[in-house]
């Protein structure tokens, strides 16, 4: 009895002082062009950055590199205090010690992506089943259920058992983040979520994005909407040319940034 | 075309309809796995899996299978080795030479098909697979070979009927299948009107029955391209709604 208490009691702080996520010194490089140069960033409960930049800046890369969707050539990643486990290669790159930590952690950051990858053989409900189901384990009965309340909150209840190709960019993006939030993830992880959208799209998927900030949620976003960055976010990351240019709350950088560049880029956009 | 004696034909020939059926059944069977594993050697990226399986495609599609069947059937029993070892009692066996034969001779052609379904699986869907936490094997059972099948489905379709027709290359070496048992009917008869029509229209009705189970699976396999081409324009509205 009184054990229990002191865990509960313990939880919240010690949640509150691990970061969600923690990415030190990263770096990356395609042949002999060096995307990353050493970045470092850190996600505390609850916290949504928006990563900014111009093609080529390196901020997908970045987001790809902290699942191990590409292979980091160097770097610490640690995810609620759980620290990746990389080994140098001959190379000079680095490869996973144990795929299966790899596989566990990569199942707690949610991933959305800029072209939804949805897969066409399964209808929208089965999409979101299917990684809890099958990578996670649990009931096949609660996931449904969960699956259901998820395509209510993104607003597609109606289209479950519609397949990837029936719906709209919108509403495959949607069940993108369902199917998401459906592994429960500490943190998600969205990679230019809108980019793929017509215009008139962008706000339905805006808005559920939007949702999930205000409830709580862990989230880095890549993106080019800079109101979402400026209204949503709690902190905005600049890249340029692989490294972190300009970095700060959404008010102070929007108004008054130091950094000439990202004066030119947000007048640009 | 005497109606009547055709009629005795066809009551000749049906008794050999389980051993064709047999030989593609067992020749499809074991040449789908065969080709599963080229396949996978040819995509491995690893040159001592990838060059063995391309020796092996280039070899076995460039050769004719009757020239395959003979070097099996004839040409193995030539080999004392081969007599003395354990496998004699079925390489001595016509039927198994056949099995064996049409196996490889498929597997070399199904597994171009079957490599061609894994490149087609969209790089996107493998990566939110991997993205979610699927282990390797999750991702091949519950994603790849799905999407893959998809694909491949219908060129392997033709693969089946091909080598149902090819099995009756096994009446060279002795098999009474329907053409084994067509062509001895004839060498009694000298009927080669009658026989060979009732005979290819008994493989004629094998590949309706083959081509009517394989569209069964391709629709099974995709509801949604048959709800589109039932229904084009309810299905582009749903869409738009």
């Amino acid at each position: 009895m009184s054990n229990a208490a002191i865990a509960t009691a313990d939880a919240p702080a010690s949640a509150a002082s691990v970061p969600a996520l923690s990415v030190r010194n990263l770096h990356k490089r395609f042949g002999p062009v060096e995307v990353l140069k050493g970045i470092s960033l850190e996600a505390k409960e609850g916290e949504v950055i928006s990563i900014l930049g111009s093609s080529g800046s390196g901020k997908s890369t970045m987001l790809r590199c902290i699942n191990l969707l590409e292979q980091p050539d160097e770097g610490v990643i640690t995810v609620s205090g759980e620290t990746i486990g990389l080994v140098k290669t001959k190379a000079g790159s680095t490869r996973p010690a144990d795929i299966a930590q790899v596989e566990r952690i990569r199942s707690q950051l949610g991933m959305v992506f800029q072209s939804f990858n949805l897969w066409s053989h399964k209808t929208v409900i089965e999409n979101v089943v299917e990684a809890p189901i099958h990578v996670q384990k649990r009931a096949r009965a609660e996931c449904m259920d969960e699956a259901e309340a998820l395509l209510a909150k993104v607003g597609i209840a109606d289209k479950r058992n519609h397949y990837p190709s029936q719906l709209s960019g919108g509403q495959q993006q949607r069940a993108a983040i369902a199917r998401a939030l459906a592994m429960r993830p500490k943190v998600m992880l969205f990679d230019e979520p809108t980019s793929a959208l017509d215009p008139e799209l962008v706000g339905e998927v805006l808005r559920v994005m939007r949702g999930l900030a205000e409830e709580g949620r862990t989230m880095l976003v890549v993106t080019h909407e800079m109101g979402f960055a400026r209204d949503v976010s709690s902190r905005v990351i600049f890249l340029h040319k692989g490294a972190i240019e300009a970095e700060g709350t959404p008010h102070d950088l929007f108004t008054n940034a130091a950094s000439e560049r990202f004066r030119q880029f947000i007048s640009k956009a | 075309m005497d109606f009547a004696f055709a009629y005795d034909t066809l009551l000749t020939l049906l008794p050999a309809v389980p051993l064709t059926l047999l030989l593609a059944f067992n020749a499809i069977l074991f040449g789908a796995v065969l080709a599963l594993g080229l396949a996978l050697c040819r995509i491995s990226g690893l040159a001592i899996l990838d060059w063995p399986a391309r020796a092996y495609i280039f070899a076995f599609r460039g050769t004719p299978l009757l020239v395959q069947l003979f070097l099996i059937y004839y040409g193995l029993g030539q080999f004392p080795a081969v007599r003395h070892s354990i496998l004699w009692p079925i390489l001595r066996e016509p039927y198994w030479c056949a099995v064996i034969a049409l196996t490889l001779n498929t597997a070399a052609y199904a597994s171009e098909i079957i490599r061609g379904g894994l490149l087609s699986v969209p790089h996107g869907q493998i990566e939110a697979a991997k993205a979610c936490g699927m282990s390797r094997l999750l991702m091949a059972r519950r994603i790849v070979l799905p999407l893959a099948i998809r694909q491949a489905l219908p060129g392997y379709g033709n693969e089946m009927i091909t080598m149902v027709k090819a099995t009756s290359l096994a009446s060279i070496i002795t098999l009474m299948e329907i053409t084994g048992v067509a062509a001895k009917l004839i060498s009694e008869t000298y009927r080669v009107m009658e026989v060979f029509i009732v005979a290819g229209a008994l493989y004629l009705a094998i590949n309706f029955v083959l081509t009517r189970l394989l569209a069964l699976v391709e629709r099974w396999l995709n509801p949604d391209a048959r709800r589109r081409a039932q229904h084009p324009i309810a299905a582009a509205e749903e869409v738009t709604a």
